[in-house]
């Protein structure tokens, strides 16, 4: 059992994990269209993105063709993501701690995008893999690997470090905030040390997941601590990416919702477009509100709402 | 200040939890650079004290303090039921998506509170972080309604005072979300604030008067949150174009009510009460540049004001329907916003989302328009007669909100000298609020208005004394702060008489197109009649 522990860890994991990521990709989504509140600048502006201008700028900007650049928007995003732009502009002391854990993340992604590449390949192309394509390949992950743990506990310690030693930031600290930087700190931990002490090269690591992909569960040889930090690492990790999606360090996915349907979510609502039904269903949805202005109680639609005042005045005023 | 103001004193005694060290502030540049002697702040009446609940040294909402247990009670449980309908799509489809994000996802990394002209210019008073409400708000929430462990996501006591206290803490936020844009996961801390100010609203009645009986509803029953009915806006509009005809030497004639015009433009009316040469000289331009447009006097269409973008979205969505009600009514082409940020985003941008078929009517700032007219080459100007300094103050919600940045500074382009306009730092859309931003122009129960000249508008009084630095600082050496927004104005008028900053520094403001219009070669000079009133 306890050799085919880390199969199993990983199998779950990453079955857990897509699991939780597509139930919150679809959350975000299946939100009712809310009203518009964007922010400027909005990157997909086109020409107008480095200054924070938008089609309003324009008379009659209905009549005319919107510039939406994809392009615009990678620019922003892309460096957002990997170097956390925002943060190093506002906030560099969090920036020199944050930056180094999430990048640390990224590497370790990249490691085991080309363990499983890896896996994948000695599977449908054994041929392959084996020569210099192999060996560059396990070179790819094994830098990646120690680099990416390595930044990643460097990146957890310093924002454990400020979130204790600065006030502002201690007072907001909860106890789930640092066991979840603990957490980062003691999986990755683990997984660096199993590597540095005991899969020095990666092969150990490429053959476990190239056992993964062929679902292969072989136990190792190792014994001794050889064979428990290396699986303790495994479920560590593996419990790790199974706890980020459940916690609000699922942000990354709704990073991604907080640009495109809000923050940039400047599209316009044209007379006769596709949006008026979605409106138009909003509308007719019940309203519990219980204010004296109001007092919806779940019977008046918001329909109703908005225009039974004004019609009453409007009577009056006749 | 009291240094220490900490989250868990939100639910603890009976009287305010910080307090305004007026020199922990940093001074303003010359000839305002001594602390010692800035007006003073006045203190809150006992009465107040006895009558209402207090967060700090200035009351903006009144909240009357409950009389029994019981009655605190009803009142706490109002605010959970409120805060409740807040995560229902049928209740808070409008905001759903944008509240459950910032809910969720915030890493409380303090960010976003050096970009809050409140909390920097309070002297960093640990109150007015946009973080404070926004944590205590999701605590209650977590705890509350969601039934978490404080272990998890903090903890805080639920009370009266807690309630009180944060519907108060609602207001000490302008909702310019500047606090926003450096969010690195787009968390939205003024979102959350008019979320609070929403539950207090619209499940417990209780808001300020100024914004809801004073305000909407007065603009709803009457048609104007002036008090000004139809009949009066027409004496007023004749009065307007009697004396703009006599200033300028041009006749000047608004057409009201005309059916099949193009446009339908619709004033902030205090505009009209307030600053009627903005009005006259809107009818002028659109006269001269030949537009086909029109001025409306059914209920509530000769005032754009829209209070509920503030605090209420049922009433936000009452005053955007009878708006665009009256565009539908007279058969325009679309509607064009005068000078009046909130009323911009409101309209334009807000209720993208709530007026379909025959009411979705295109509406468009006035800002391109103007530019467009100035680059027609239909009207002649000499920049010369503009030769004073001159700064523009971005107003947050047409420019940071709805990015229009470019078309007001393109004006300036043609009708101010060179070397006369400079920017304020920073602009645009990184622009700072006038301190007057959601409602708090408006506002002035109490001693709130010190409160927002001395902390909330004290940023930007800075921004205008920085750009016009190395001026002569006196009343004979004039400057123009160009404040297109009419709340803007009102706000800039206010701290401009605080300061005495017309006597002490020259410094005296107005909008874009009496900017215009005095630079016109066929309009009688001194349009800007440089007298303060």
């Amino acid at each position: 059992m306890m050799a085919q522990l880390p199969y199993i860890a990983v199998y779950l994991a990453a079955g857990a994990f897509v699991v939780a990521v597509v139930a919150r990709v679809l959350m975000w989504s299946r939100m009712p269209l809310h009203l518009r509140w964007e922010l400027y600048p909005v990157a997909h502006e086109g020409s107008r993105a480095h200054y924070g201008g938008s089609y309003l700028e324009e008379v009659d900007w209905w009549k005319k063709p919107r510039e939406v650049s994809l392009l615009g928007e990678l620019k922003v995003m892309l460096p957002e993501i990997l170097f956390l732009v925002a943060l190093k502009e506002h906030n560099r002391k969090l920036w020199l701690r944050s930056f180094p854990f999430h990048f640390g993340i990224y590497l370790c992604i990249v490691s085991l995008l080309a363990m499983f590449g890896a896996g994948v390949l000695t599977a449908l192309l054994p041929a392959a893999i084996e020569g210099s394509l192999g060996a560059a390949i396990q070179q790819v992950a094994r830098i990646t690997a120690i680099a990416g743990l390595g930044l990643g506990i460097l990146g957890a310690l310093g924002l454990l470090q400020r979130r204790l030693s600065a006030s502002e930031l201690r007072e907001f600290t909860a106890g789930a905030d640092l066991f979840n930087l603990a957490f980062f700190v003691v999986a990755f931990g683990t997984g660096l040390l199993s590597v540095i002490l005991f899969d020095p090269e990666f092969s150990g690591s490429m053959a476990f997941f190239a056992n993964l992909v062929r679902g292969n569960i072989e136990p190792t040889a190792a014994t001794g601590l050889g064979a428990v930090l290396p699986t303790l690492s495994v479920v560590l990790l593996s419990a790790l990416v199974i706890y980020i999606p459940l916690t609000h360090m699922s942000h990354f996915v709704g990073k991604f919702f907080a640009y495109h349907q809000i923050r940039w979510a400047d599209k316009p609502n044209l007379s006769g477009g596709p949006e008026e039904k979605a409106i138009n269903q909003n509308l007719q949805r019940k309203v519990s509100w219980a204010a004296p202005h109001i007092e919806g109680k779940g019977s008046k639609t918001w329909a109703d709402l908005a225009t039974e005042l004004p019609s009453a005045e409007q009577k009056e005023k006749k | 200040m009291k240094s220490g103001t900490r989250l868990d004193d939100i639910s603890k005694g009976h009287g305010p939890i910080g307090h305004l060290d007026l020199e922990a502030q940093a001074p303003l540049p010359p000839p305002f650079d001594k602390l010692e002697e800035e007006p003073p702040f006045s203190p809150l009446t006992e009465k107040a004290l006895e009558r209402f609940e207090q967060l700090d040294d200035t009351i903006a909402v009144s909240i009357p303090k409950p009389t029994s247990k019981e009655e605190e009670d009803r009142l706490v449980g109002l605010f959970l039921s409120g805060l409740k309908r807040c995560f229902s799509e049928d209740d808070n489809w409008t905001f759903l998506q944008p509240l459950v994000l910032s809910m969720e996802h915030c890493a409380k990394c303090q960010t976003c509170n050096e970009a809050c002209h409140i909390y920097e210019e309070s002297g960093r008073n640990p109150l007015y972080r946009p973080t404070y409400r926004s944590e205590v708000l999701r605590r209650i929430y977590h705890k509350y309604i969601r039934g978490g462990s404080p272990w998890v996501r903090g903890d805080v006591d639920l009370n009266w005072k807690t309630v009180a206290r944060l519907i108060e803490l609602s207001f000490r936020c302008n909702v310019c979300r500047r606090c926003a844009q450096t969010c690195p996961i787009g968390v939205d801390n003024a979102l959350l604030a008019r979320e609070i100010r929403k539950i207090a609203s619209q499940e417990m009645g209780i808001t300020a008067n100024e914004l809801h009986q004073d305000g909407s509803v007065l603009q709803l029953r009457v048609g104007s949150s002036t008090g000004m009915n139809a009949l009066v806006f027409k004496d007023n509009m004749e009065f307007i174009d009697e004396d703009t005809s006599e200033k300028t030497g041009v006749d000047v004639a608004t057409p009201i009510d005309q059916e099949g015009a193009d446009i339908l433009l619709i004033h902030n009316a205090g505009e009209i009460m307030s600053w009627p040469e903005n009005v006259g000289a809107f009818s002028l331009l659109f006269n001269r540049a030949g537009l086909s447009w029109t001025m409306s006097s059914e209920l509530a269409a000769y005032d754009s004001i829209n209070y509920g973008v503030w605090y209420d979205d049922v009433q936000f969505a009452r005053t955007a329907l009878l708006h665009a009600q009256a565009a539908k009514n007279l058969g325009v082409k679309k509607i064009v916003l005068g000078e009046c940020g909130h009323a911009h985003k409101a309209l334009t941008v807000i209720a993208d989302k709530v007026l379909t078929g025959e009411l979705n009517i295109p509406r468009e700032s006035c800002m391109p328009l103007l530019r467009d007219i100035v680059k027609s080459g239909k009207i002649e100007f000499d920049k010369s007669r503009n030769s004073f300094p001159v700064t523009l103050h971005d107003p947050c919600n047409y420019v940071r909100l709805m990015g229009i940045v470019s078309p007001q500074r393109e004006v300036i382009d043609e009708i101010v000298p060179e070397g006369r306009f400079r920017e304020m730092a920073p602009n645009g859309v990184e622009n700072y609020c006038c301190g007057g931003g959601s409602g708090f122009a408006i506002m002035s129960a109490h001693n709130f208005t010190d409160w927002r000249h001395r902390v909330s508008g004290r940023r930007k009084f800075r921004q205008v004394l920085e750009a016009f630095r190395g001026e002569t600082m006196d009343v004979d050496h004039p400057k123009y702060l160009c404040a297109p927004c009419s709340n803007c104005k009102g706000q800039l008028r206010d701290i401009i008489t605080y300061y005495d900053a017309w006597e002490k520094a020259g410094i005296y403001y107005s909008g874009l197109v009496e900017l215009i219009v005095n630079a016109m070669v066929d309009v009688n000079p001194g349009f800007i009649d440089w007298e303060w009133h």
